[in-house]
């Protein structure tokens, strides 16, 4: 299978890159925090510019009087972008390095941007949150953290930026570090390692800086290149919902696929091996795996992400929508689901609204029961609210129209995502996560070991 | 914000293409049970592609007969497989095509038993509804007989093979990307896109453009057509051709391109990094005759393949944002 095939080019280069993993990252933190310009740092000195993007870079600079190129250039692309100076959507670049290949999600810091960086940390497998050393942890800095925290991104990192215009400053970079890892802990970030950098320099960004010689972790780039793999498909039990019945008709189906029947989807969760016990939900039935075909190539197992077709051994009603989970510890489907809100849409959210739910290949219809709270950024916990408007992070109580499988999303980030629309425009007014909850209380100020000048 | 050094242009070209042996033999290698990035990319690609074909009613497929849409149409053959691909495939013919790349999207078509909608900018030009640009490039021009032919065949969604690796506009777009009822793209208003949950849903009159293979670069495209072993249309590969030079590009001598004062045909060895209109897509000198040498080429490659071959996207900085916004691919 494709998985496991060894690349046969002789040349060196494809061979190297096909044993290589894809790390998903995402940027954020408020406005002028430099995040584009980060990030046409990370490309830059990794040599992913290629002559004539840096010649185009170049030659706007220039005609706008700087003396040097902008790197901001790079990635704000949108003539709006250009002329307010800010980033509004997200861009996505792409660079590698000898042991990686990466996707990065420029996102947005303007809070009217947050759902762009709702959705650049969706699939993000580390969140690179910038916060200027000069400032410390703004509101923006505060609701990114929440975002991560939230959506699980497996890990975050901190590049604590402009410490060129602190004077490379050893307590200017532990204060605003302890800061960020007291809001992290609160918000319930596993891990928030920081890092001082440059971003316009370039210290501590591919290699370790000179100008800082009291900081002795990694430059950001050697970090992201030692992270692990956020999915471990090993441990977690199977899950794939069915986005399509594949039964091919016509005279152009060849003989043996007359009595084809299969079940395409992408691996939501786990492995599945040939021969396999698996149960149909919601409606329960049992079967076993005969085949896993990726195109006309048969495989004897598959993992997730992948995309595959499975046969069962029973003729059973399955149909898009349906998943198919390992036989043992399926989850229970239900019409009632407590769930934490990103509100994405315009309009505010308001208890009795009547939604459509998107969870996996299924789409049902949705009714707020209640709205039980709306994190209240300065504090970091829940209070009580009539309604959740644009950018807010709300607890609701959802009824559903038909029983659905969901998930926890501590467990499984695909099986306890979903996605809230509107019904009659269908726009997408909300990121939900399942049994995700919100701090109830404030947290007790935390003061750091050993900084008497730390203030809260 | 800007740096005050930028280092010469010249790459160092170890360091992208990865000849380094320390990839090899890496103590922190990925657990076996993980994807390389190419079947990752090809999963990504046939979850989006199945799920558009699922959830929309008139769906269709864009295919120039280019490297990007056949890659797009042999992932669709894979997402459906043993089924024949539901939806037909639509050309947007500039009338400025290379005579090779129509043979071979006829005979793929033919191969894979698709159904071919044609849209056609001669006709526009011919029958007054459009008229010929004084740079002669027909790319722009392709907006029209889109829009107009997603009217008339009532099309829900159009799958692309736009890469945001291309372009810097095309860097910002979603993987399922609205159009409203003129094709316009507004990209100060796009709507969230989270996990791998899309959302094709729109109101009547307004339609999806679909780009499954977003976040695939263009050596990923040349490592899958090697590693999938994807005939493709031959210009792509190393061959002798007459052409001159203009504005740093090599344009083949043919109907549409001829000579100008000063400029002299050569023969040369050369390929296609992209097929378009033939007036101004350039060929690159290249030897790169097997996928194996190309993938190799491209890799070390100190330029982009739209700034290598396309004279139309050095308009403006913002040419193809401004294309995109009224309904380009």
């Amino acid at each position: 299978m494709s998985a496991t095939m060894t690349t046969t080019t002789t040349t060196p280069y494809a061979a190297g890159l096909g044993e290589r993993g894809l790390l998903r990252l995402a940027t954020a933190g408020s406005v002028d925090d430099g995040k584009s310009t980060l990030v046409g740092r990370l490309l830059h000195d990794t040599k992913s510019v290629l002559s004539d993007q840096l010649a185009a870079v170049e030659r706007v600079s220039r005609d706008r009087g700087l003396t040097a190129a902008d790197l901001a250039l790079l990635t704000d692309g949108l003539r709006a972008e250009r002329e307010q100076g800010i980033t509004i959507d997200v861009a996505y670049r792409y660079f590698a390095t000898t042991t990686r290949s990466f996707v990065l999600a420029d996102c947005p810091g303007h809070v009217q941007y947050t759902r762009n960086t709702v959705t650049g940390s969706s699939t993000a497998d580390v969140l690179v949150l910038l916060v200027d050393a000069r400032k410390g942890v703004l509101e923006q800095t505060r609701r990114h953290l929440a975002v991560a925290a939230l959506l699980r991104v497996p890990h975050v990192v901190v590049a604590v930026n402009k410490i060129d215009l602190v004077g490379f400053a050893q307590d200017v970079f532990e204060r605003v570090e302890a800061e960020v890892q007291a809001v992290a802990r609160d918000l319930g970030v596993a891990e928030a390692q920081a890092i001082p950098v440059s971003a316009l320099d370039g210290d501590n960004i591919v290699d370790r800086s000179t100008r800082t010689p009291w900081y002795t972790g990694p430059a950001l780039l050697e970090l992201l290149e030692a992270l692990p793999p956020s999915e471990d498909v090993e441990g977690e039990s199977f899950r794939l919902p069915v986005q399509l019945v594949i039964r091919p008709q016509g005279a152009a189906v060849s003989e043996e696929h007359r009595e084809y029947r299969g079940y395409a989807g992408a691996l939501a969760s786990g492995v599945i091996r040939l021969g396999d016990e698996v149960v149909v939900l919601p409606s329960g039935q049992r079967s076993r795996v005969v085949g896993i075909d990726l195109g006309s190539e048969s495989l004897s197992e598959a993992f997730a992400p992948q995309s595959v077709t499975l046969r069962l051994a029973d003729e059973i009603d399955i149909s898009r929508g349906d998943i198919i989970a390992a036989a043992e510890g399926a989850p229970e489907p239900t019409q009632d689901i407590e769930a934490v809100v990103c509100w994405l849409g315009d309009a505010a959210l308001r208890p009795g609204q009547r939604l459509l739910l998107k969870h996996g290949a299924r789409t049902v219809q949705a009714f707020v029961r209640s709205l039980d709270g709306v994190l209240d950024l300065d504090d970091l916990h829940a209070v009580s609210a009539e309604s959740l408007s644009l950018n807010d992070i709300g607890c609701v109580t959802l009824r559903l129209a038909a029983p659905v499988p969901v998930e926890d999303y501590a467990v499984s980030r695909r099986g306890g995502s979903f996605l809230l629309i509107d019904s009659h425009d269908g726009r997408t007014l909300a990121a939900g996560m399942v049994g995700a909850t919100l701090p109830s209380a404030p947290p007790a100020p935390v003061a750091p070991e050993g900084d008497e000048d730390f203030d809260i | 914000m800007t740096v005050t050094e930028v280092p010469s242009p010249a790459r160092d070209q170890t360091l992208r293409a990865d000849a380094s042996p320390a990839a090899y033999g890496s103590p922190e290698r990925e657990p076996a049970r993980r994807l390389t990035q190419l079947d990752a990319l090809e999963a990504e690609s046939i979850q989006v592609i199945r799920e558009i074909a699922a959830e929309l009613e008139r769906p269709a497929l864009l295919f120039s007969g280019g490297k990007d849409s056949v890659v797009m149409l042999h992932l669709a053959v894979k997402a459906f497989w043993p089924a024949p691909i539901p939806f037909p495939v639509l050309h947007v013919d500039t009338g400025h095509n290379f005579p090779e790349v129509l043979d071979y999207r006829d005979e793929t078509v033919e191969r894979l038993g698709l159904r071919l909608e044609v849209a056609s900018v001669q006709d526009y030009i011919d029958d007054g509804r459009l008229r010929e640009r004084a740079d002669g490039t027909r790319n722009p021009l392709q907006t029209i007989p889109l829009l107009d032919a997603i009217n008339e065949h009532r099309f829900d969604g159009v799958f692309g093979g736009g890469r945001r690796d291309e372009e810097k506009a095309r860097a910002k777009e979603r993987i399922v990307s609205l159009r409203d009822e003129f094709g316009q793209w507004d990209p100060k208003n796009q709507r969230p896109e989270l996990w791998n949950l899309y959302n094709p849903r729109h109101r009547p009159g307004e339609h999806v453009r679909v780009f499954p293979i977003s976040n695939w670069t263009e050596l990923d495209i040349w490592r899958y057509i090697e590693r999938e072993d994807i005939p493709l249309a031959p210009l792509y590969y190393a061959h002798e051709r007459d052409v001159f030079q203009r504005d740093g590009m090599w344009l083949a001598v043919g109907p549409v391109s001829q000579t100008r004062e000063g400029e002299t045909v050569e023969r040369r060895v050369v390929r296609y990094r992209t097929v378009g209109d033939m007036s101004c897509t350039g060929a690159v000198d290249s030897p790169a005759a097997t996928n194996a040498e190309i993938v190799a080429e491209v890799a070390a490659s100190t330029l982009t393949e739209r700034g290598a071959t396309r004279a139309d996207d050095r308009i403006s900085e913002a040419a193809m944002e401004d294309r995109k916004k009224e309904g380009y691919f």
